[in-house]
Parts: C-alpha cells; structure tokens; sequence
C-alpha cells in the first residue's frame, strides 16, 4: 500500500522507507534504519551537540562579555571569528580522534573549536554595537558597570548574541555529522557507513541531520526573536516603515 | 615500519607526491565554485537591489541554503546529479551564495549618499550610477564577503569526498588514524585558505587604487575611536 506513494520519490521514498522500516544490513546479518535505530542516533547527535553548545558558550560568553564591556581586543575577537571559519571539519575530527582518542569528551572538545569563535565574535559585536549614549546614560543614572553589562548592555545585545549560538549551534550539529569518524555514532554514521546502510540509508541520514539543523535553526530563530526587547522591535520597525 | 606517534617528517618528504592531484581538484573546486557563486549572488543583488521588497525573501533563501549542513547537502544531491566534482560544486556554490549576496548588498547600501547625488548631478543613468560608482564603492565590502566564502569552502570542500569529488578530504579519509597524513591534508587546507585570503586581498587592493593605505588608516583610526568613544556622535 504504502510503496505506491514511495515509488514515486524514487531514491528519497527509499530513504523514507528506511527512517520508519528496520533492514537487513546490506553486509548482512544484522537490522538497521528504522525508527529504533534513528531515535538511538538522534539521541547521541543531540546530546554531544548540546553538550559542546553549552561549553562553548560557557566560555566563550563570559570572555566576549567582559571583552565588549570594556571595548578591549576588538582584533582577537574578530581575527579569532575568521580563523574559526578556516577549520577543515574532516581533518578536526580526523585530528581528534587520532591524536585525542575516540569518545565524547574528545568529541566535546574539538567541537568547541568550531563553536566558540561565532559565539565570541557575535557577542562582542553585540556588545560594542549597543548605542554608547544610552550605556553613558545608563552610567549617569548611577547604575554599576555590572548593572550596565547586565541591564542594559546585555538586553540591547541579546538578538546579536542569539545570532551568533544559532551559527555555533548549527556548526556543531554539522560537524557532529562526521563524529563517527572519532568514534561517537551520531546520525552521520548512516552517511558514512555506507557499505551497512546502502545508498538509501545515506540518504535517510542526510534528510535526518537537514530537518535537525533546520529545527534548531527555526527554534533558535524564535528565541532569537522572543529575546529582542519590545523597544529594540518598535524602533526597528519605525525604521524600516 | 611508519612511525605513527606525531608527524613523521621523513614520510611527509617522501609521499608529498600524493597530496598534488587531491590538492589540485580541491583547488578546482574551490574557484569554481567560488566564482559561480560570485556571478549568482551578483545577478541576485542587481536584479533585488533597486527592489527593495525583493532583498528579504532572497536573503532568507539564501540563508536557508546556507543551514542545510554541508555533508547533508552533498549526499542530498546524490540521486538528483550522482556523484561526482558537479554535485560538490553545486552545494559549495550554494554555500557561497549567502555572504556573497549579504555584503554585495550591503556594500551598496553603504555607499554615501553624497556620491550617488554627485553622479545623478552628472547626468548618469541610474545603470550608469550601479556600475561607476556604486558598485566600485562597494567594492571592498564586496571582496570582503568574497574572502569569507573563499576561506570557509576551503574546509567545507573537505567533505566533497562524501560527494565522491576528491579533493583534500578524500586523501585524508584514505588513511584517517595515520596523523601524519591527518596533519598534511588539515595544514594543506588551512594553507590554501590563507593564501586566496591574502590573494583577494591584494587584488581589493589594487582594484581601488584611491583608497591609499593611508586613507584607509585614516578610516581605521576614526573607527577604532568611534567604537571606544564615551558618548557616540552618531
């Protein structure tokens, strides 16, 4: 019943066909592809992103937050953002798992490489680019440097910063694609391992790691927006009518 | 017996033969798709610039394209174009395409108004206006996103191997626990990266003569004081 349908999209119903329906492996013996198995794979893809996500954050933030607070080393934060981009993913994970060890730490650790510069750079951007005539009204009203990092700086910025964990997020998950390579199976191993999962499963892989990148994007994006003062939106609009 | 605990020089001096032809098609892959890239995204910005509704949707697009990650897009491709250097040109133009069309874009709208008004007050028309002095204005913003896209498909064409194109990445994958051969492929990219870097930058450079270096200190200067000023004069 359901091949009908399937046949249609050719390669992708196959794909389709091998996220929902278990197989035997292509060298035999043992099941894959079904839900089972994807949920397994998800699940690791997640949580080493995650994990990555939240050390990078943990310290990028804080430097890129004291950083733009003080208007100090403007050249480290964006010379650190264009060397980020310069990474070959292949060879970090190659790097790390050769000379690191397989296992998530190792993983954890040469994801934050790819990480912590969007997650710097974008920050201290934010930061700097918050109007300086409100941080000195602000600093007129009395108010702390930590209340101005905090209550001003921090709101004005957080759509900038948002921005660049959305480009942290999303460089993870598509590193973490090759994370099999260093050991940790995560949904790229139905990408890389394609003498078991077959032509299809390459491509169920490929359809899995796409909609878990375009999912984190829209939620990031929705954050993104939720987290943009009401003011910052009204002015904006009023610019842009 | 290769010695496997970190680089092996002696090894490096007498394989670097191997690591000329991947070098090259990933040299091939990088241009090409750079230059696609180039041309789309420039037809994208002449033709939404003057329409101003149009910028949203095509940056969105192309941004959209852009999040779709790499490895995904080549084995997407697959059963559409097979496998091959066309599939991997493909995904790494599309990958090129947001930054290029966001700095061309803004580019142009960082042109000064003053400029634009000294050309209408020559009698341009408004093509004339976009190609004498819009677009060479725009000009080092544009080369800007141009070195941005040249360096990230750099490493992202490491991974055109799961596309079946060769390169770098498939010299590397040939022999992934070998370090030695991990840190030639890693350095071989990075290397390449730097020196397009470099090179488009130079060409910026001689491309706009009239932004002498000294100018460009002079601007360098102004900003880094704008940036640390107390109260913005804006």
């Amino acid at each position: 019943m359901i091949s009908i349908p399937l046949a249609f999209l050719g390669a992708f119903g196959g794909a389709i066909d091998f996220i929902f329906h278990s197989r035997e492996a292509a060298t035999g013996g043992i099941q894959v592809g079904g839900l089972d198995q994807v949920w397994e794979l998800m699940r690791e893809h997640i949580w080493v992103s995650f994990l990555a996500l939240a050390v990078a954050i943990s310290i990028a933030m804080p430097v890129a937050l004291y950083l733009g607070h003080r208007g100090k080393g403007e050249m480290f934060a964006i010379a650190l953002g264009n060397a980020g981009r310069a990474v070959p993913e292949l060879a970090l994970i190659a790097f790390a798992g050769a000379f690191l060890g397989f296992g998530v730490i190792n993983l954890t650790a040469a994801l934050m490489v790819v990480g912590i510069p969007p997650i710097l750079t974008n920050t201290f951007v934010a930061i700097r680019q918050v109007d300086q005539s409100t941080v000195a009204a602000a600093r007129g009203m009395g108010m702390t440097e930590g209340e101005v990092l905090t209550r001003i700086e921090l709101p004005l910025a957080a759509a900038g910063i948002i921005g660049g964990v959305r480009t942290a997020a999303l460089n993870i998950i598509a590193t973490a694609t090759i994370a099999p390579l260093a050991g940790v199976l995560t949904l790229g191993d139905f990408i890389i391992s394609r003498n078991v999962y077959g032509d299809e499963g390459v491509l169920a892989g490929a359809i899995l790691v796409a909609a878990l990148a375009l999912t984190v994007e829209l939620l990031l994006g929705l954050l993104q927006r939720a987290l943009t003062p009401e003011g910052v939106r009204l002015q904006r609009a009023a610019a842009s009518a | 017996v290769i010695d496997n605990k970190a680089f092996c020089f002696s090894w490096a001096v007498d394989n670097f033969d191997r690591y000329v032809t991947p070098l090259l098609q990933h040299l091939v892959l990088v241009s090409v798709s750079v230059v696609c890239g180039f041309v789309i995204a420039m037809v994208l910005a002449v033709v939404s610039y003057r329409r101003g509704w149009l910028v949203p949707p095509v940056t969105w697009a192309t941004g959209l394209l852009y999040t779709v990650p790499s490895i995904a897009f080549f084995t997407l491709l697959l059963p559409v174009t097979g496998r091959g250097t066309d599939t991997a040109i493909i995904a790494l133009t599309a990958y090129t395409l947001q930054i290029i069309y966001r700095n061309i874009i803004t580019g142009l709208v960082n042109v000064p108004a003053d400029a634009k008004d000294a050309g209408r007050g020559m009698g341009m028309t408004e093509r004339q206006l976009l190609w004498r002095v819009e677009m060479p204005l725009a000009l080092p913003e544009i080369v800007a996103g141009l070195r941005i896209a040249t360096v990230s498909t750099v490493a992202i064409a490491t991974l055109a191997v799961f596309a079946g194109a060769g390169g770098l990445g498939s010299e590397l994958l040939t022999d992934i626990s070998f370090k030695t051969n991990i840190i030639i492929c890693g350095g071989l990219a990075m290397a390449m990266a730097i020196v397009l870097d470099v090179s488009l930058l130079l060409i910026q450079r001689w491309l706009t003569p009239w932004r002498s270096r000294r100018l460009a200190n002079e601007e360098r200067t102004r900003r880094w004081f704008a940036l640390r000023s107390p109260v913005g004069a804006s």
